[in-house]
């Protein structure tokens, strides 16, 4: 038996931390959110569908998404170098292909629908963070949409699974070590649209941390869309 | 008068004020209703006995079907839309048109109510002119507009803003009821442009800045039943 495990924030293993989601938080905009997990904040903001340039990439059967994730420099301890790397590209192309199945842009050939994701404050679970509040905004900019899509890391601290880790739990070194597993999916479907890992699982244990992660998700989306409700009873949007 | 055509033609896809219908807000990928019996309208999709919301916006029973009236996004051009543009480029056979959508807009040289020699195009509209135009045609491509119509063509004086897209029916009202209301309260000219621009011009500033204040009031409240009650007391407030 696996002695106790205890988490450095006193959470339970199946307790994310601290949600604040709000819409509408970028004028300029056409729809824009802000989710944040804890200390992670992130801020989506959708412009479209607009004229798709250049040209050659434009789509005559249906309208693309494109998908710009950033660390700001001030987010993380170490400044971090502002503009594209390595990394965030990967991840911009990754929450592409997470909200993808979620949208449907057929209704506006040629045309294209940008969504820029920022985070202001990094404590693990970027990417996660950046694709609930890039759901919200695209739901905010009035994009038809399948589906919102819920997105959470889990993961595992040596022999215990636990969800929505914190950088401290991220470096954990102890017994088998940290586990990052990435996953988004659709709210009301049983659709995965990411799923990312980094560490080591027991292939047989995934099954157990899925439906954790199903779990999770319905505590996200009632988060999103009590924040997408509230945007119209109060009336201040634009 | 001006905006006679956008209001005869709004009458039509009115959402605004039929105070008995049940509305919510209902988000992507929500439930509205379960059973058979009920037939998905515009925003909306069947997923075998459910009835799925396909948008963020309000969720209308109209009978058995039900509907979705989207309240953000952008604007999505149909023929005989009355809009407002500015015109951003000319070109040998016409010129090139701002309204705010994904494709651009364009307005043949034939498509204006009077003969214009192509070398004086521009004494006639030149570029940052803004006209107040119908959609003819929206194909793949592009779209073309018409200046031959009544209340239609180049707006003089007066200023543009813009509001939500999809809240122009509502600041039209039914039968263009809201519009008029506002235009008899503060005597001003107003021309709601489908792409969700708005051109006022009125006797005086004060009435002009008083005639967007009230527009964008209308535009702020989509969820209100009986709005035009609301309006009236708003204006008597802020006499």
């Amino acid at each position: 038996m696996a002695k106790e495990h205890k988490r450095p924030d006193g959470r339970k293993f199946d307790e994310l931390r601290k949600m604040i989601a709000k819409v509408g938080v970028v004028p300029n905009a056409d729809g824009s959110a802000m989710f944040a997990f804890g200390d992670t904040v992130a801020i989506a903001a959708v412009y479209g569908p607009r004229q798709l340039h250049p040209q050659h990439m434009q789509d005559p059967s249906t309208g693309i998404l494109r998908c710009n994730y950033d660390l700001l420099s001030f987010s993380v301890y170490d400044r971090k170098k502002p503009g594209p790397s390595r990394r965030s590209q990967e991840i911009s192309k990754v929450t592409e292909w997470a909200l993808l199945p979620a949208v449907d842009l057929s209704a506006f050939p040629n045309t294209v629908v940008d969504v820029q994701i920022y985070i202001l404050q990094a404590d693990a679970g970027t990417r996660t963070a950046g694709i609930n509040a890039a759901s919200m905004a695209l739901a905010h900019a009035g994009i038809p949409m399948k589906d919102l899509v819920c997105s959470v890391a889990l993961g595992k601290n040596d022999q215990q699974l636990i969800v929505d880790l914190t950088k401290e739990e991220e470096d954990y070194h102890e017994g088998e070590g940290a586990t990052d597993f990435a996953i988004a999916k659709l709210a009301n479907h049983d659709e995965w649209t990411l799923m990312q890992m980094d560490g080591k699982i027991q292939p047989e244990r995934v099954k157990e941390l899925l439906e954790l992660a199903n779990k999770v998700c319905a505590e996200i989306c009632t988060v999103q869309t009590k924040a997408l409700k509230s945007v119209v009873e109060t009336g201040d949007e634009k | 008068m001006r905006n006679e055509i956008n209001e005869a033609h709004e009458a039509v896809e009115d959402s605004g004020d039929s105070s008995d219908t049940k509305r919510k807000i209902v988000v992507p990928g929500e439930v509205i209703v379960e059973g058979e019996d009920y037939l998905p309208g515009e925003g909306t999709r069947r997923e075998g006995s459910k009835i799925v919301a396909s948008k963020f916006g309000l969720a209308e029973e109209a009978g058995r079907v039900i509907k979705l009236i989207p309240i953000f996004g952008a604007f999505v051009p149909r023929r005989n839309n009355v809009i407002i543009g500015r015109v951003t480029d000319l070109t040998y056979s016409g010129w090139l048109v701002d309204i705010d959508s994904a494709a651009s807009a364009f307005l043949p040289i034939e498509e204006s109510p009077r003969f214009i020699n192509r070398n004086e195009m521009d004494q006639y509209l030149a570029i940052g002119d803004v006209i107040s135009a119908k959609i003819w045609t929206v194909k793949g491509k592009g779209i073309d507009l018409t200046l031959k119509g009544k209340g239609l063509g180049k707006l003089e004086d007066g200023f543009i803003f813009r509001i939500i897209p999809s809240r122009v029916p509502r600041v039209i009202g039914r039968e263009g009821s809201m519009v008029n209301m506002i235009k008899e309260k503060t005597g001003c000219q107003i021309t709601v442009g489908q792409n969700g621009w708005i051109w006022i011009k009125g006797p005086s500033t004060d009435a002009e800045i008083k005639a967007r204040r009230a527009v964008e009031f209308v535009a702020d409240k989509v969820h209100i039943n009986g709005l035009t009650d609301k309006v009236e007391a708003w204006f008597e407030e802020n006499e």
